[in-house]
């Protein structure tokens, strides 16, 4: 390969290599000078991030696709490794949230060495190392031996991450859970490769690819890849590790888990029915589109109901996969269909929404995770007021819901509306009942969206308005220069995809060119101002103009209104002319939730629990009264449960043949050789 | 490019236009109204007076108010206004109409909706938060009714586009869609529960309890409720122009010559006229209903759409 079209792979390799040694720096801040290692480990997670981005970049923007093979392990197995633009578009996306995470991480990660429940720090940095090193590696994977090899490492660093916390017992039960459906979902990954490897003869892409499957294991070579890499990205009903696992993590890497880690089950599924399989077909869209539908709205109903931040904002990664998986549903319908520029059109979509959810998710995990570190306060019912004590951070985090809500003119609308724009045009395909479907998923989409809106007005409204909660919320002060920087960056890059979509179609046209064979000329034939994703006469819209309109009222406005205008004067607020208001009397999480609950009552299992204690008098007098809800995912009591009932039973049942005899178990393998002895004969 | 500018120019003076006539709307609605219900009616031009009046007041603010509660009114103005740019008013074809689409239209609403919300919760009184709330729920309940009567639209005329919308359904003729039909109830229901109207809330109301959007509005004086009270007539009035641009758009212009402006001017405002009056019969002959009796309105608002949307794949393309 020549210098410079070998550059980019190069630059993955420094990327790799900057990563491991983030690695090493962390072990070796065991010994010496704990802080400035400490904060080595993340210099070199920013040059890997860095080195992500340009190698990303450099592929997606000049069209390269770049081979390289190893010689590593066994002598017939050969590591091939290969940059196209679509690994190259999840490089910049990791990149940039590793980029975000080296910035916040060392003012952040601090806080573990110290206090009560004092944490060593280096495993923190050598498992955040693999965990990136994991993704990295398994993104420029080109057989099957090294995508597994570093998926592997991904799921595994990734429990030890959340299980970062051990004392509680709640985290390492959600560890357990994390680790115990990864396993299950490589497992069936490893299934979905073994299909095409037997169809292609042989581990490498470039085999597969040329495989000739029949459309029945085709589809089963499918049905594994999307339950196996759909089980690592959250889908309905795979979902339940997701709202436990995340959380858990220390804040910096629930963004790296929740932004970076479930896009690469949506990576695996793009490449692998894009890519390896290819010809979709569009029955896999209908299930697709179906799982997606089901994802986005239960994930949106089942946040609204959470009132720990944190894990309200795990709920929402469920609902922005299903959006991320419609899209691409929405694609393989119209692909499988034979419309290829509206299959390009979903694609982007749902691309585009991935990158976007990348940078919101890792945005508000990163600002809860602020809140975390001069509250300790998880739980929304205790913050309250932190705009005034936190004013930056406040601003960033309202930035990043504006952006999840779908709101213009911020980054997640624009994904959402190509993905309406998609759907709209189901009245091209001849199924009646895919005409019908399609826009019902549409309705759903919308109501998703609105309901995203009412739960990010809830956890911003309770945790940064209204009055402080806590005494140690009212205290808080804003956090260090670092973690606002990570921050910033992501709300800046949050903004510019919103405002700027032509560019940024423009710049994933090769992704589509290499999946599809198609670009979408259309949506940026009018210039950079207007996005027509389809015709100017079917659809446009121009975000620059949104952007400036609100900018000019805004600045127009207060320049005319308050010319000559007397100061502002300040009173108390209105409190009925009942006396002082406390912050007791504001509406809580609980309470800001409870007319969806209502009205959406049997998505949830509700436990709602009113105590009251009353004074045995001549008048009854309440003394005291103690409310508690509780909401339960019924995924997880009719589905999970039952099927761990069984599977303990049936351990039970068999358990009779371990007696804890050496003899027995001789026997048993002496019978087995036989047996096996037998066969081979 | 001169005729480019005029195009321009005009779209500008027709977005301040349709924003200078929202109050005068307010005020035909409120004399109509109490016309019929047999009260002295103020002067049409009252709405203005309360405006200037509000505008010229010393602003006093809650004492825990924060900036975002200070910058709300603007942005839910600003949104506001770019929703009126996008909507025709006396001609079709203007390029500001290219700006958003029907879909990006809901999303401005739901902008000014999320702002609003944040500013209800930030004072932390318990009526901010009530309003918040029930405000989220309806609009949570009413935009995906709302875009779905907007896909039925939008599957006939090949379009989010309203103003492209406005002139095929203006050269298709009166042609009688059933589809069209379902889609126009539920847009109206949507209209009457996202501009506050009665049975979904009561503008008029000042008992706390029964306020959705006033509740949360309550802690605002001066310029600031000025500005929000005056988006809320300009949002009553673009979803008039919206049912009258999707249903009625005879004698809107398709040309900018400024006899068929004229035309347009006068029909628009025949067409508004006559819409208010239905507006306050259909107040006048409701009541207010319980709030948890909302979301039946909008869930039945969502299926009339769902009808309309499922008549057009059975009956108007065939299967």
């Amino acid at each position: 390969m020549s210098a410079t079209i070998g550059t980019p792979l190069l630059l993955a390799y420094g990327a790799v290599v900057c990563t491991l040694l983030s690695g090493a720096v962390s072990l070796l801040a065991v010994r010496r000078h704990p802080d400035f290692l400490h904060f080595g480990s993340f210099l070199f997670l920013f040059f890997a991030g860095a080195a992500s981005i340009g190698a990303g970049g450099w592929t997606l923007l000049a069209n390269l696709t770049v081979t390289d093979r190893f010689q590593l392990g066994l002598p017939w197995l050969d590591w091939h490794l290969r940059i196209d633009p679509l690994s190259g578009f999840f490089l910049v996306l990791l990149g940039t949230l590793v980029v975000a995470i080296s910035l916040y991480g060392p003012s952040y990660t601090r806080e573990f060495g110290r206090g009560e429940h004092a944490q060593p720090l280096p495993p923190l940095g050598v498992f955040t190392a693999l965990f990136v090193l994991g993704m990295q590696v398994m993104l420029i994977a080109d057989d099957a031996l090294v995508f597994m090899i570093f998926w592997e490492m991904m799921s595994l660093s990734g429990y030890f991450l959340v299980v970062y916390q051990h004392q509680h017992a709640a985290n390492r039960q959600a560890a357990f859970l994390y680790l115990l459906l990864a396993h299950v979902g490589a497992l069936v990954i490893l299934l979905s490769f073994g299909v095409l490897a037997a169809f292609g003869g042989g581990l490498t892409f470039d085999q597969m690819r040329a495989a000739k499957l029949t459309p029945l294991w085709a589809t089963v070579a499918f049905a594994c890849a999307f339950t196996g890499f759909g089980t690592k990205s959250g889908m309905v009903p795979l979902h339940v590790w997701l709202p436990d696992a995340h959380p858990v993590a220390p804040s910096h890497i629930s963004a790296l888990m929740s932004g970076a880690m479930i896009k690469m089950g949506i990576y695996g599924i793009v490449r692998l029915s894009y890519d390896l399989i290819g010809n979709v077909r569009w029955e896999w869209g209908m299930v697709v589109l179906i799982i997606g539908t089901a994802s986005s709205l239960l994930g949106v109903l089942y946040a609204l109901m959470q009132h720990d931040l944190k894990r309200l904002l795990a709920y929402h990664s469920i609902e922005n996969i299903g959006i991320i998986l419609m899209g691409l549903g929405l694609s393989m319908i119209f692909l499988g269909s034979g419309h290829k520029m509206l299959g390009t059109l979903g694609l982007v979509a749902a691309l585009y929404h991935t990158i976007n959810h990348a940078l919101f998710k890792g945005l508000l995990f990163l600002g809860a995770g602020a809140v975390l570190y001069r509250t300790h306060a998880r739980d929304l019912d205790h913050m309250g007021g932190l705009i005034h004590r936190m004013p930056i951070t406040a601003f960033l985090f309202l930035v990043g819901c504006v952006a999840i809500s779908a709101l213009p003119p911020f980054n997640g609308f624009v994904s959402e509306w190509l993905t309406f724009q998609t759907a709209l045009q189901a009245p091209v395909l001849k199924d009646g009942l895919l005409r019908t479907m399609i826009p019902i998923a549409a309705a759903l989409l919308a109501l998703t969206g609105a309901l995203a809106a009412a739960c990010f007005v809830k956890a911003f409204g309770i945790a940064f308005l209204g009055q402080p909660r806590t005494r140690r919320v009212a205290r808080a002060r804003e956090v260090p220069v670092g973690m606002l920087a990570g921050m910033g960056l992501l709300a800046l890059l949050c903004l510019l995809l919103g405002v700027l979509p032509t560019t940024m179609i423009e710049a994933m046209a090769p992704i589509t060119q290499l999946l599809v064979r198609d670009a979408l000329p259309s949506a940026t034939a009018q210039g950079w101002l207007w996005l027509t994703p389809i015709s100017p006469q079917v659809a446009s819209y121009s975000a620059p103009f949104v952007l400036v309109a609100i900018i000019l009222v805004f600045g127009l406005g207060r320049l005319i209104l308050k010319r000559g205008a007397e100061p502002t004067r300040r009173a108390d607020a209105w409190d009925c002319g009942f006396g002082h208001l406390t912050q007791r009397m504001q509406y809580t999480s609980t309470a800001f939730s409870q007319p969806i609950r209502r009205v959406f009552r049997g998505v949830w299992k509700v436990e709602e629990h009113i105590e009251t204690l009353a004074d045995a008098g001549s008048i009854p007098r309440v003394t005291s009264l103690h409310y508690s809800l509780h909401t339960h995912d019924w995924a997880w009591l009719k589905g999970y449960l039952p099927i761990g009932r069984t599977v303990l039973a049936a351990a039970n049942r068999i358990g009779f043949i371990q007696t804890g005899n050496i003899h027995t178990y001789l026997k048993f393998s002496f019978v087995t050789l036989l047996t096996f002895l037998w066969i081979v004969s | 490019m001169d005729s480019q500018l005029i195009e321009w120019v005009l779209a500008a003076a027709q977005g301040l236009l349709f924003i200078a006539a929202a109050p005068l709307l307010a005020g035909w609605l409120q004399r109509v109204k109490c016309h019929l219900q047999n009260r002295e009616a103020p002067s049409v031009w009252q709405p203005y007076r309360n405006l200037s009046k509000l505008m010229g007041k010393r602003m006093v603010l809650a004492e825990n108010a924060s900036w975002l509660f200070r910058a709300t009114p603007y942005i839910v103005f600003g949104a506001t206004l770019l929703a009126a740019a996008v909507v025709p008013l006396v001609a079709v074809h203007l390029p500001t109409a290219a700006i958003a689409d029907m879909i990006v239209l809901v999303a401005f609403f739901a902008l000014g909706r999320f702002f609003t919300a944040l500013a209800g919760l930030d004072i932390g009184t318990a009526f901010g938060g009530m309003g918040a709330s029930r405000e989220m729920m309806v609009g949570a309940l009413a935009e995906p009714a709302m875009l779905m009567a907007v896909f039925t639209l939008s599957m006939t005329a090949n379009t989010t586009n309203l103003s492209v919308a406005t002139e095929y359904l203006l050269h298709a003729g009166l042609v009688l869609r059933p589809s069209f039909l379902f889609a126009l109830l539920a847009l109206a229901m949507v209209a009457v529960a996202e501009s506050s109207r009665v049975p979904v809330d009561n503008p008029a109301t000042h008992l706390e309890l029964t306020m959705l959007h006033e509740a949360m509005i309550l802690e605002y004086g001066g310029r600031h409720l000025a500005l929000i009270e005056w988006a809320s007539q300009i949002k009553l009035m673009i979803y008039s122009v919206f049912i009258i641009d999707l249903y009625l758009p005879l004698g809107i212009a398709t040309d900018l010559g400024a006899k068929s402006l004229a035309i347009g001017v006068v029909a628009v405002t025949a067409k508004l006229m006559g819409l208010a009056v239905l507006l306050v019969v259909w107040e006048t002959v409701l009541a207010k209903m319980r709030l948890f009796r909302v979301p039946q309105f909008l869930g039945f608002a969502f299926m009339l759409s769902l009808l309309g949307m499922l008549t057009h794949v059975v009956l108007e393309t065939g299967i």
